[in-house]
């Protein structure tokens, strides 16, 4: 390379290195500076992981982490069973313009805010709200039925608000698969569901993953929906980090909490790409 | 790291010169604090103008501490809650009372806020809106709530809401007859009487229809019916009740526990003056008014009810007869520290199953 070269490659670096640097490396150190120190009085600091073992001591933060994970797995998986049928619908058994036209009715509902959304199935869930009501009416409930404020709401709420993101890689990895393979397939005699296991599904193995990433994370750090549709015992972990941040104000415990569920969708992530057989690289370089 | 932030450092000095020449004042308040016809008589008369962000008290304490007092040029946050922040975070400055209009503001309001707003000898805070937070019941479905642990009577089971915090253990520790504002200085007190309370909100909670978060939330909850009983602001009371005579503010029999939110000046606000013409401004009687009729809560203005609409009168006084107002529980500044305490039950009340 020569210097020239050289010096056009790190200006074009340059805003990439900035927005990294600036806004994802600096506010990860000062916020691990935050979560190091521990208050010991009226603005008296020291260092040490006293925020970090208030964690592991307190049952109830450990337990909110564990159920946080446990539910975004499941809406993983939820999203990922509802969503592979749609994506194969629509990229294997349309063509042309009916193809266009339902991918572009999976993308609408994304055209309005998270709120928006949210707010609607509040008005759909709630005690008097439409199903309640439609329910009452033909007569299968007696009286008003609360579906809002459960852990079944906030499934709901989540895995309508990610499942655009399972199928777009679903739709796209699907697509790639060469219709004649499947057709080889039944004409050396497999069944459907040799077909799926032996053909489909390892195509589209790096778009399952990289979906199931997506989602898992979008979930995990999901704040507007398990706060608006969940109850009195629906607890999100990144509830606690926005209590501990602006009600308690607590940054230091907050902030050793923002790097503890760093620590855990990575290592998730990383334990199911290691589950699954995949490499990073594979999955996001396609 | 240094050198990642200069370039920073150097793009908020560029903003920060140009809002400078603007002379504008960026108000932190409360929705309905700064009315839309308040601020365009301010504007018509200073030439000063005005950008409003609404908040509630932990964010505009949580915003300031994380600017270190910049941003703003005014805030509303409440009395209770202004030394213990200044003490922990430094976000304010004193006041400059040669400043301001004393003899608009009601001399016994003015006082008790500067005893209370006083940090290291200096005044912080102003007085501006009062109001109280007690209970908003159906009285047609719920008439017989009338204190905040009748909340957790089982006639009224999964029909009732309240926010999981601070406000409602003050409350119940009312309600149960013990005094938790006497026990503020000590700490191992105040831990008894939340200990007490947590018990309390512990059994009461398969009564809970959900905990409400924001003003929006509970007024819709009361409105579609879904919950009957709350413990909530006197202010979504009576708008509730303009459109549902049904449901109305009722002061509880331990008293409704009153809050008095202030002005008070961010450490780093730049236009001081504008802050100033703005305190003088709202503090005169029709203007205090005008806000009154969009607040629902009146003033610390002399003469700030004069032009108050006649409903909003009457439901005041349906809701505070003079006994009820001389029960009113003022809060005590809230020492440094105290969250911690209450926050550690919260989160056990939360917790539990």
């Amino acid at each position: 390379m020569t210097d020239k070269s050289k010096l056009g490659f790190y200006l074009l670096l340059m805003p990439l290195m900035l927005w990294l640097i600036t806004l994802i490396i600096l506010p990860h150190i000062g916020l691990f500076m935050v979560s190091i120190s521990e208050k010991i009085g009226v603005r008296q600091y020291e260092t040490g992981l006293g925020n970090y073992a208030v964690f592991f001591n307190e049952p109830l933060y450990w337990r909110t982490f564990a159920r946080t994970a446990f539910m975004s797995i499941f809406t993983t998986v939820l999203t990922l069973v509802l969503g592979f049928p749609v994506a194969y619908y629509i990229a294997k058994l349309t063509r042309g313009r009916t193809k266009t036209t339902l991918f572009l009715m999976c993308l609408i509902p994304f055209w309005v805010s998270e709120l928006v959304r949210t707010f609607g199935w509040m008005i759909l869930l709630r005690e008097t709200g439409v199903l309640s009501n439609f329910l009452q009416y033909t007569g299968v409930i007696g009286g008003p039925v609360e579906f809002l404020y459960n852990d079944g709401a906030i499934m709901v709420g989540l895995v309508y608000t990610s499942i655009l993101f399972m199928i777009v890689p679903l739709v796209t990895t699907l697509d790639s698969l060469d219709d004649s393979l499947i057709e080889a397939g039944y004409d050396l005699g497999g069944s459907d569901y040799s077909i799926m296991r032996e053909i489909v599904i390892p195509h589209a193995m790096p778009g399952i993953v990289s979906g199931c990433i997506v989602v898992f994370m979008l979930s995990l750090g999901n704040y507007l929906t398990p706060i608006l549709l969940g109850g009195k015992d629906s607890l999100w972990f990144t509830g606690l980090i926005y209590t501990q941040f602006i009600t308690r104000f607590n940054w230091e415990l907050g902030s050793a909490f923002g790097f503890l569920l760093l620590a855990l969708s990575s290592s998730i992530v990383f334990i199911g790409l290691k589950l699954s057989r995949q490499s990073l690289t594979e999955t996001m370089g396609r | 790291m240094k050198f990642g932030l200069a370039p920073a450092t150097v793009l908020v000095a560029a903003l920060s010169t140009t809002s400078l020449s603007a002379e504008t004042l960026r108000l932190l308040t409360w929705g309905g604090y700064a009315p839309e016809d308040v601020i365009a008589l301010f504007e018509a008369e200073t030439g000063h103008t005005v950008e409003v962000t609404t908040s509630n008290n932990e964010e505009m304490i949580a915003k300031l501490r994380a600017t270190n007092g910049g941003g703003f040029d005014l805030a509303q946050p409440s009395q209770d809650r202004i030394a213990s922040a200044q003490e922990e975070f430094g976000i304010y400055k004193p006041l400059d009372m040669s400043m301001v209009d004393a003899a608009q503001f009601i001399p016994s309001m003015l006082e008790a806020t500067a005893a209370n707003t006083t940090y290291e000898g200096e005044v912080y805070g102003l007085p501006h809106v009062w109001g109280t937070s007690g209970l908003v019941v159906n009285t047609a479905e719920a008439g017989q709530v009338t204190d905040y642990t009748d909340l957790c009577d089982a006639s009224v089971a999964g029909s009732v809401s309240y926010r999981l915090k601070r406000p409602t253990l003050i409350g119940f520790a009312y309600s149960m007859g013990l005094d938790p504002f006497a026990a503020y200085s000590d700490a191992d007190a105040y831990q008894g009487i939340l200990d007490e309370v947590e018990a309390a909100l512990i059994e009461c909670k398969p009564n809970v229809k959900t905990y409400w978060d924001g003003g929006d939330e509970i007024k819709n909850l009361l409105r579609s019916g879904e919950v009957v009983a709350a413990m909530a602001w006197d202010t979504g009371g009576w708008q509730l009740n303009a459109d549902n005579a049904d449901i109305t503010f009722v002061a509880p029999e331990a008293g409704a526990l009153g809050w008095i939110d202030t002005f008070v000046l961010p450490a780093r606000g730049r236009a001081d003056e504008a802050a100033y013409d703005w305190i003088n401004f709202v503090m005169r009687p029709e203007i205090a008014s005008m806000i009154t009729n969009t607040a629902g809560n009146f003033t610390a203005a002399v003469d700030g009810d004069a032009e108050v609409s006649a409903e909003l009168k009457a439901r005041y006084q349906g809701s505070f007869d003079q006994a009820a107002i001389d029960n009113i529980k003022w809060y005590p500044p809230v020492p440094a520290g105290l969250e911690a305490l209450e926050g550690a039950t919260l989160d056990r009340i939360n917790a539990s199953n």
